[in-house]
């Protein structure tokens, strides 16, 4: 009957792969905001971790890999499981009244999903493809005090802020759902966890995207 | 009260339907949905047309057969009702009413409003049920004690009478919360545990043969389940499934 095959072919094991890139993004999100943050309070910081992430060994030959896998395992799960469930129901109603039962976001999460995938595109050509250039195509040598210049010549064009921070508002759409989606799929769920995981959720998804934004805002103001 | 009514009529599995509209009127606050179908059924056969089919049986809210999706949602407007158990007093004087059958692609339309659920009968063969031997020397299920909280749940997770309403509603048409349930109602009872791994897996497994969709932690299914089935079954199916599949 049912195989050895579950933790990988079956619906559970799909909800389980998409939740757990979900949570390593949710982290690896947090830790971009911290390193981040330290260019609003000190260049020399912010160059150094910045330095540091960029040259060390086990972050670039461990982790980066890692993430880049975890960003397209999950947008291409999250468009598999949209396709699978889109054809679970050939004929569709005539009247349905999804808003009387759940959150716009929860029911949107490829379109919030999508347009941070959009945003991805945009911020690895300024930031990635030219650190990737920069490295091995012009394998210039290492200066540690780039990376902040580097930041502010972005955050000078406004387009490029505004484009950014409205990526962070979907971000926080698809995170509002999100967050505790990924919980309840783990199974992390149960009357006494449940409503501090919703709050920490609710806390997460409008703090962590409203702290990007803070850092694209300050240093365009701070360019002007 | 007056009222315009869509239902969708096919006449057969093949056929492919269409929304028709039919107004009815003298409809009395205190009728339940099914006896205002009743009155449009006997004015059908009274002017020689095929009545609308749909599904019932007990029409006290425990056997499951009624569904209907009504104006947008699975048993209509009201909360932890079966449509048999809806009144037409939550319709207002003169208003449209949207009458479809439940959608999804293992729940295939038989006639008009009437699905084919066999579906959950097979994922109930899979593992809903316990091995007793009852060859006159069972034991009293009450000579095992059973903590009351955990006695609870698995009352509340057995309260779902396997309608659909939560794979109807579900914009993945996910049957997670019926599944979820009957596994709940039997992991949660020491009766229940000895099967408890095979039973997860091969019910998942049935679930995933007959074509229903992935969960994404919408929701929906709790808010409309007239049986008031907690997602927390969901969670703890995951757990049980996880577990299960790492040991057996
Ligand atoms: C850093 C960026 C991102 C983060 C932090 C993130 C986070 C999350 C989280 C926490 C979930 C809930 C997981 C669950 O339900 O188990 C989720 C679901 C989803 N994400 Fe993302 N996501 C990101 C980017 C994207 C992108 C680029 C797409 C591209 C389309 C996407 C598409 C989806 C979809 C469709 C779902 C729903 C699938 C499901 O719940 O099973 N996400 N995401
Ligand atoms: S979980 Fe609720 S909605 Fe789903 S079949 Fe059981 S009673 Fe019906
Ligand atoms: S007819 Fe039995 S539950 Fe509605």
């Amino acid at each position: 009957m049912a195989s050895k095959k579950g933790l990988i072919r079956s619906s559970i094991a799909r909800k389980l792969a998409m939740a757990l890139s979900a949570l390593f993004l949710l982290f690896f999100l947090l830790q971009h905001l911290v390193i981040n943050f330290t260019s609003v309070l000190s260049e020399d910081v912010f160059n150094s971790w910045s330095h540091f992430m960029g040259t060390n060994p086990i972050v670039q030959v461990a982790l980066q890999p890692v993430l880049l896998f975890g960003i397209l395992f999950h947008f291409i799960m999250g468009f598999i499981l949209e396709l699978q469930n889109n054809r679970a129901r050939s004929v569709k109603y005539a009247m349905n009244k999804g808003g009387e039962n759940s959150s716009w976001v929860s029911r949107n999460m490829l379109w919030s999903g999508l347009f941070i995938l959009a945003f991805m595109g945009v911020h690895f050509a300024d930031f990635w493809i030219p650190e990737l250039v920069h490295k091995y195509v012009e394998v210039n040598p290492e200066d540690p005090t780039r990376y902040y210049h580097e930041l502010q010549e972005i955050f000078h064009n406004p387009v490029k802020v505004g484009l950014y921070c409205l990526a962070f508002v979907f971000l926080a759409l698809h995170l509002r759902h999100g967050f505790q989606s990924s919980l309840q799929s783990v199974g992390a769920r149960n009357p006494k966890f449940t409503p501090g995981i919703k709050k920490l959720g609710l806390i997460y998804s409008i703090m962590v995207p409203v702290g990007f934004i803070f850092i694209a805002l300050f240093h365009y103001l701070n360019s002007l | 009260m007056n009222l315009t009514l869509k239902i969708w009529r096919q006449k057969n599995a093949k056929d492919k339907g269409k929304m028709v509209e039919y107004p009815i009127s003298g409809i009395d606050g205190d009728m339940s949905f099914l006896e205002m179908l009743d009155v449009l059924n006997e004015e059908l056969i009274e002017k020689g047309d095929e009545p609308v089919a749909f599904d019932h049986d007990c029409r006290e809210g425990i056997c499951g057969m009624c569904s209907l999706y009504i104006n947008g949602e699975a048993h209509g407007p009201d909360r932890l009702v079966t449509t048999c158990q809806l009144h037409m007093r939550k319709f207002k004087d003169g208003e449209t009413i949207y009458i479809e059958p439940f959608r999804a692609n293992a729940f295939p339309v038989v006639k008009d409003l009437v699905v084919d659920r066999s579906s959950f009968d097979r994922i109930q063969h899979a593992g809903g049920y316990i091995s007793v031997n009852t060859s006159g020397n069972t034991q009293d299920a009450n000579s095992i004690p059973i903590e009351k909280e955990k006695a609870d749940a698995a009352f509340n997770a057995a309260a779902c009478i396997g309608c659909g309403a939560c794979v109807a509603t579900c914009k993945n048409s996910s049957a997670m919360l019926f599944v979820s349930a009957k596994v709940s109602q039997y992991a949660l009872l020491p009766q229940g545990e000895v099967e408890a791994k095979d039973r997860v897996l091969n019910m998942v497994h049935q679930m995933d043969l007959e074509g229903f969709g992935n969960c994404t932690n919408t929701g929906a299914c709790e808010v409309e389940c007239p049986k008031g089935i907690s997602l927390e079954n969901i969670a703890r199916m995951n757990r049980e499934y996880i577990k299960a599949s790492m040991s057996k």
